[in-house]
């Protein structure tokens, strides 16, 4: 963006600058200061966690026992094993399904195109409800399968939007040429249109990926078995509920404390969401989404 | 999904053309091949999308039809599975509806929804347009892209998180009622009061979500053509006149699009965060419309019931998107679902 203030513009007052310094400040620090604390708690002593009172903001030292035991087995490696699958398996699901249809629904013209691209859109508009839908993924036998936290969501038609719109936007005269020389539509898919696309499969299959990550209701919904629990119905446990989770092969009094336990899990929950966040957010401010609210 | 996009407008134009006799003239005429040779040509196309589509049928339109139980006194174990017991489920009219309208527990959530919504429409929505012209007057670009970073991270949380981080911050262990008490203050109940929970929630929808709505805002903003403010300027406006002739006006068509979109969806006011806080807070102040049908049916077995709630909610959700458009279209915005 421009670096310097337009001519015509009136020098900015001392007070204005140091109010708008006020407010970016605190709007930064309200997001930074959370997750600074949780994370230096959960590498925190006993001692330094209570001499401060619970939550520590000023670290002396670093104690990574916590993340120790809660990836030594137990619930929390295993919920954290559960989310990964999840989250994989149901990115490679949605996406696939995504970039097929997205492709599929490109070209007004070809058959069925409006009745499709309708059956697609007017899901904006009704939505099911909880009780059926419970009934229905139930009726279909997904009671407590992981499949329930995928199949249930996988398309998200505005994602759908997103890359059709994409698709569309890429020159046709690639394609056609490429279809005089004989190849299929699928061929098509795969050698031309997706290695131009890369930019929106990668956000796309990002959006999806925090999705799935970020399951919570639908596994209180229908998994019923511990060992199948993503790790956001465990933090729910542990923090919301103030339930201990067990940890395989370590007494009680062995344990590091509670505090750097339960702040640490938070900091595993949050840690793929940050460490993706960078990809993700290179992408969307210039390009895919505005691009999609523009239509 | 929580991680979408705050707006589905790309899809106002394709909405605005359902199939049917809308078709702009001049497409009929082009001659058409027979279909035959159509499905020929198409069948990679149709099979691409048939999956994604038999997701929606079996997953959204199902389901959608599946909203008859409501008529129904559906008894989970008069079968089998969920399809034989709807099968051998007696079928009683509006009787769960009798039973809802009469129920003060069902008026109560609705009041309280009612109520959430109007409070974060006067909290919440002009937040993001606030911080959205704020963060466009600031000329450095390295400082707003770091700004932008930041504050957009939380929407990508899950709401069992910013539930968290608000208990570990606010709750009465947390880390302000720590500070306080080390300076001899008692810490204010802050996570589990019921007169202040509206308060709570709307805070908790700000940090999770009030910077990536600005996103829409700033993409706004910088589609306002920048000789608009250099002429208004020099015929003498000053920095809040041009704010109000130049930028609001810019925003409006967001503002009102945003704004359908939100009456339409009054009767929502995020399911997962009230099903989270509503037992430490009480249901006195958490119980809205969902965590109502949450509360009736899946943990009681009252299907049918709690599937009446839920159509009860989404019609009237379905009616008030539609008249929050036609609003729209009479006080001249291009809205939601434009005409042709």
């Amino acid at each position: 963006m421009s670096g310097t203030r337009p001519a015509w513009e009136e020098k900015p007052t001392p007070v204005g600058l140091a109010g708008k310094g006020a407010a970016l400040t605190v709007m930064a620090l309200v997001v930074l200061i959370p997750l600074w604390s949780v994370l230096v708690t959960s590498l925190s002593s006993r001692k330094t966690i209570n001499d401060a009172g619970g939550m520590v903001m000023v670290p002396k030292g670093i104690d990574a026992s916590a993340y120790v035991t809660i990836f030594s087995g137990g619930i929390v490696t295993r919920a954290l094993w559960v989310s990964t699958l999840v989250t994989v398996a149901g990115t490679l699901v949605s996406l696939t399904l995504t970039v097929l249809a997205a492709y599929g629904l490109s070209r007004p013209g070809s058959v069925g195109h409006r009745t499709l691209l309708f059956f697609f859109l007017l899901t904006f508009l009704i939505y099911p409800g909880l009780v059926p839908s419970y009934l229905v993924v139930t009726g279909v036998g997904l009671k407590d399968s992981l499949w329930a936290l995928i199949l249930p969501s996988a398309i998200s038609v505005f994602n759908l939007v997103v890359v059709r719109g994409f698709f569309q936007g890429l020159p046709n005269e690639l394609l056609d040429s490429a279809r005089i020389d004989g190849a299929g539509e699928f061929r098509i898919l795969w050698r031309i249109v997706l290695p131009l696309s890369r930019p929106v499969v990668a956000v796309v299959g990002l959006f999806y990926a925090v999705g799935y990550w970020n399951v919570w209701f639908s596994a209180l919904l229908y998994i019923d078995s511990n060992d199948k629990f993503p790790i956001q119905r465990i933090l729910q446990s542990m923090i919301l509920q103030g339930q201990s989770p067990s940890f395989s092969g370590q007494s009680v009094g062995s344990l590091p404390p509670t505090q750097a336990i339960k702040m640490a899990v938070v900091v595993v929950t949050v840690a793929p969401i940050v460490l993706i966040y960078p990809f993700i957010q290179r992408h969307f401010v210039k390009g895919v989404i505005v691009g999609a609210i523009k239509g | 999904m929580s991680t979408e996009a705050p707006v589905a407008a790309g899809t106002s134009d394709e909405l605005a053309r359902p199939p049917g006799p809308t078709q702009p003239p001049g497409k009929r005429r082009r001659p058409r091949m027979p279909l035959r040779a159509r499905l020929r040509r198409d069948w990679p196309l149709l099979l691409m999308t048939a999956p994604a589509a038999l997701l929606l049928l079996v997953f959204h339109y199902l389901p959608t039809l599946g909203n008859v139980v409501a008529f129904q006194d559906y008894n989970p174990y008069a079968g089998d599975g969920p399809l034989s017991a709807f099968l051998a489920s007696e079928w009683i009219g509006f009787g769960n509806f009798n039973t809802l309208f009469s129920d003060p527990a069902f008026w109560d959530a609705l009041w309280n929804t009612l109520t959430i919504t109007a409070f974060q429409l006067v909290f919440y929505f002009p937040l993001p347009i606030g911080l959205a012209i704020l963060l466009n007057s600031v000329i450095s670009g390295k400082l707003r892209a770091f700004i932008q970073t930041v504050v957009y991270l939380p929407h990508f949380f899950s709401w069992v998180l910013v539930v968290t981080f608000f208990v570990q911050m606010l709750g009465g262990a947390g880390l302000l009622a720590q500070e306080l008490r080390q300076a001899g203050v008692e810490p204010p109940n802050i996570m589990t009061n019921p007169d202040t929970f509206i308060v709570l929630v709307t805070a908790e929808s700000v940090w999770k979500d009030a910077g990536w709505g600005m996103i829409v805002f700033l993409a706004a903003l910088a589609m306002i053509d920048p000789n608009l403010y250099e002429q208004s300027a020099v015929d003498g406006a000053g920095r809040w006149r041009r704010l109000w002739h130049v930028t609001l006006p810019g925003l409006r068509p967001v503002i009102v699009l945003l704004l359908i979109l939100r009456l339409g969806d009054a009767l929502s006011v995020g399911f997962e965060q009230f099903l989270l806080q509503r037992d430490a807070v009480g249901r006195d102040a958490a119980e809205v419309l969902d965590t109502f049908v949450y509360y009736q049916s899946i943990t009681t077995g009252n299907f049918g019931f709690g599937a009446a709630a839920g159509l009860f909610k989404a019609a009237v959700g379905l009616v008030l998107i539609l008249v929050a458009n036609r609003v729209a279209h009479m006080i001249g915005e291009r809205g939601l679902i434009s005409r042709q």
